[in-house]
């Protein structure tokens, strides 16, 4: 059973509560379908969950196969360093067919980041952070992007509002 | 139900091959010796986007050469039917077609599935000198990731102590 490697800390994005009694961490791409099509699936498991559960989200760009990926992680990573990283999140997830980098800048004033947010990222800026989120998954044994893991441990049951609901309320329990 | 897999344990010397990479070349594995190589045997082409299992070994292909290996994707597709999906998922490691006859490598490997005609999904760790360092077969719906494949490359470049 693939282990996360990298534990949760102040490096990441988190939304919920520090001491919540479950962690799901999600290892993503903005521009991957399937990670499209869990986003709102995601929205409404934490709704569920509330308190009782702590999201984290960590980039996992594939990005000979999506080639906006990177750009897209890179603005999101700039908005973070201002404080607004979910707005991001949610921003690229709910516009997956609109990622180039003319959209990117329009979600950058959008946010209000400053004029060189976008510019300083799509350099390279926080290409450090995104790298080490990448092969930390890879040691974690990420296999493919959205890639789940609660309570440290990949989890490869079905990803269905019920399946997740139940199986996260169950660790909320367990603990 | 089909017998489980067999695959050659750790320490077998794995058997040659000589196999077709493009319709006009062909890569055998001694050729690669005095670098471990990675054998990732899977189903098919083609399987589904972003879960692919080729496509997330070739981003992860600079962490692989990093340890100094070499990546091969071995399944019984045809050589131009291999061409083709390299092409558009942008493959930049060589896919071999275990074709004819039909199974033949995965077979002595031990992870040739009779009952559908495909292989395992199967991940072999093969060292410098030929020997087969770390062998796993993944349930042929999950894609097993590349933690094994590292962990066992880290473990050929530091040589446990009291080894000599």
């Amino acid at each position: 059973m693939s282990r996360l490697t990298v534990a949760v800390g102040s490096q990441d994005h988190v939304s919920g509560p520090a001491e919540a009694p479950v962690t799901l961490v999600e290892y993503g791409d903005y521009e991957c379908p399937y990670c499209g099509e869990a986003y709102p699936l995601l929205k409404a498991v934490q709704q569920a969950l509330g308190d009782k559960l702590r999201f984290v989200f960590r980039n996992f760009p594939l990005a000979d196969m999506h080639p906006h990926a990177v750009h897209a992680a890179q603005f999101a990573e700039a908005a973070a360093a201002a404080g607004k990283f979910w707005e991001a999140h949610d921003m690229l997830y709910e516009h997956q067919d609109a990622l180039s980098d003319q959209d990117l800048a329009g979600y950058a004033r959008e946010l209000g980041l400053p004029n060189t947010a976008l510019g300083q990222a799509v350099s390279g800026h926080y290409d450090a952070k995104i790298e080490s989120d990448f092969s930390g998954g890879v040691r974690s044994g990420v296999n493919g992007t959205p890639c789940l893991f609660i309570e440290g441990e990949r989890y490869d049951g079905p990803r269905d509002y019920d399946s997740l609901v139940e199986v996260l309320s169950e660790r909320a329990e367990r603990r | 139900m089909p017998d489980a897999p067999h695959p050659l344990a750790a320490g077998t010397p794995a058997p040659d091959f000589d196999l077709p990479s493009t319709p006009d070349q062909r890569v055998s594995l001694s050729s690669l010796r005095g670098q471990p190589v990675i054998l990732a045997f899977y189903p098919a082409d083609w399987s589904p986007v972003c879960g692919d299992q080729m496509a997330l070994y070739n981003q992860i292909l600079p962490e692989f050469h990093r340890a100094g290996a070499q990546l091969l994707g071995i399944s019984v597709d045809g050589a131009w039917c291999h061409a083709a999906f390299a092409e558009t998922r942008k493959l930049h490691f060589p896919l071999l077609a275990d074709f004819e006859p039909k199974g033949e490598v995965a077979r002595r490997f031990g992870v040739y599935r009779e009952q559908e005609g495909i292989c395992e999904r199967a991940l072999f760790v093969v060292d410098a000198a030929g020997t087969i360092a770390w062998s796993y077969v993944s349930p042929l719906g999950i894609n097993p990731g590349a933690d094994g494949i590292l962990d066992a490359l880290d473990k050929l470049a530091a040589p446990s102590k009291g080894a000599h």
